[in-house]
């Protein structure tokens, strides 16, 4: 059973038991437009709660996407980097950044459900 | 760079046509301008090299430079005083790419000049528009009238479609050939129309009464090969075609030289020329032109997917060393698919397919200068 969260820097997080998978959201997708290429961590790598964790650019500009909880990279998509207009398609699916295993999971707390955030995109 | 970025943004005559069509806007040079269309960058551009592409750019500076001895020539000479370029020998109905030049050889502004045969036409950057106006009036009213068109809209329409489009509406289009420029009825409206762009496709640039813009625009967008083109895809368009943008790839700074626009600048206005000199920063871009310059503005590719972007710092190695120069216009192209951008860098490095890395977010990313433009032109020559 999953279940989803956001933040109010227009991420998601499936989470999984320990795991989070992060991408953003479609609202986020609107805001930026075509987006061209997508930068994401290594695998292994620590994050630590609002560090720069991937880069999102369109043909316009780049937007970092900041790790909404701290934790280690388990896992990246592979398909962004060979398609990165997934992220329009389909942002909220197929086109989910990194997976993370969660570090500290009073983290969570900090996090909106969908109610409240569709109230903040509102 | 924003002249007027304390003020309400201001509006072009077509304001109201962008909101209704969906155009995101945003503040560009003390104007609020349609960035995209809900087409989004990406399909606009594509749709401009393609088909064809009409965009919004009232904001631009458009003024007549009359002679006061009422000769066309009187008015090219004193223009002489303030670019490097040869005024006197454009002929009626042509257009010329020009920089207004300061005492140190920097660029004040680029624009284009055109000849309709009694006085001179002018097209001049948004946000340069008010200084560049201040500087003619301070220099040139001896000999001209400057009067600058501030009731008039500018649009261009530009892609392969362009002529076949244009031609509804204008019959003398299709004979006009590239940097043609002159009045003509569009529609029955008076506009002046020169056959020139900012993408490096054909196209044409048509001055149209604020009155009237609106109703024009409408009847070239009825066509089903046109769609409004905002900002974006122009910044985009342009970097592929190679073409400067004032303020940041061309500015105070750097002479024509530097910026690799020495074709714009005729021979009778260099060392040796009938006209040699007699422009501000003659010095300067003379000794430029006859000994070199130190460094040059170049095309450079990526060999990697990330777009280099403005600011991005220059090396001439994969780690260690100072920059060697530094990226002014860089991004996505999406004719090509892949990063594109230019920069300055030293003459000595400037050389086609020299391999640099650009500094992005901390990694040096391995680039090589490239030829421009990155997209063949399609001018009709």
């Amino acid at each position: 059973m999953t279940t989803t969260l956001y933040t109010s820097d227009h991420e998601w997080l499936a989470i999984d038991g320990d795991t989070a998978t992060v991408g953003i959201t479609d609202y986020a997708q609107q805001q930026l437009g075509d987006v061209v290429f997508v930068e994401l961590p290594k695998v292994g790598r620590t994050l630590k709660k609002a560090e720069a964790a991937a880069v999102v650019e369109s043909v316009k500009a780049a937007s970092d996407v900041y790790a909404p909880i701290s934790g280690d990279v388990l896992e990246t998509n592979e398909a962004l980097a060979a398609e990165p207009a997934l992220v329009n398609s389909d942002a909220q699916g197929a086109a989910w950044f990194f997976k993370i295993k969660i570090a500290d999971k009073s983290e969570l707390g900090g996090l909106m459900d969908e109610a409240a955030y569709k109230a903040h995109t509102a | 760079m924003l002249a007027h970025n304390q003020d309400p943004p201001r509006r072009t005559p077509l304001h109201s046509l962008h909101v209704s069509l969906g155009g995101k806007m945003v503040p560009f040079a003390g104007y609020d301008m349609p960035v995209q269309y809900p087409a989004g960058v990406l399909k606009e551009h594509l749709h401009t090299r393609t088909q064809a592409g009409l965009f919004d750019v009232s904001h631009m500076g458009q003024i007549a430079l009359r002679p006061k001895s009422g000769k066309v020539e009187d008015a090219a000479h004193a223009l002489e005083r303030l670019v490097p370029q040869d005024i006197v020998a454009i002929a009626p109905g042509r257009q010329r790419y020009a920089q207004f030049t300061n005492a140190d050889g920097g660029i004040l502004d680029d624009l284009m000049v055109a000849n309709f045969g009694d006085h001179l036409f002018l097209v001049v950057n948004a946000a340069c528009k008010d200084a560049d106006e201040a500087h003619l009036r301070a220099n040139l009213s001896d000999d001209c009238i400057i009067d600058a068109l501030a009731d008039r809209a500018l649009i261009a329409l530009q892609g392969p479609k362009a002529e076949a489009v244009l031609a509804k509406f204008c019959a003398a289009a299709p004979a006009m050939t590239f940097m043609d420029a002159g009045p003509h009825e569009v529609a029955g409206i008076n506009c002046f129309v020169s056959r020139s762009g900012y993408t490096g496709e054909d196209g044409f640039e048509i001055s149209v009464p604020a009155s009237d813009a609106e109703r024009l625009t409408r009847m070239l967008l009825d066509n089903p090969d046109v769609l409004p083109i905002g900002l974006g895809a122009r910044d985009s368009l342009r970097l592929e075609a190679g073409l400067c943008l004032y303020g940041h790839d061309i500015d105070t700074t750097t002479t024509p030289v530097e910026a690799g626009l020495e074709w714009s600048v005729q021979k009778s206005r260099r060392s040796g020329g009938a006209r040699a000199g007699g422009f501000p920063g003659a010095e300067k871009i003379l000794a430029h032109f006859d000994n070199g310059a130190s460094r040059r503005r170049v095309g450079l590719r990526a060999e990697g997917r990330a777009p280099v972007r403005e600011g991005a710092l220059l090396f001439a190695d994969s780690a260690g060393g100072e920059p060697i120069g530094k990226v002014t216009s860089g991004g996505f192209g999406p004719t090509l698919s892949a990063p594109v951008a230019m920069g300055y860098v030293p003459v000595s490095l400037s050389a086609l397919g020299t391999k640099l890395f650009a500094e992005v977010r901390g990694q040096r990313l391995p680039l090589a200068v490239a030829a421009m433009p990155f997209v063949k032109n399609t001018y009709k020559r």
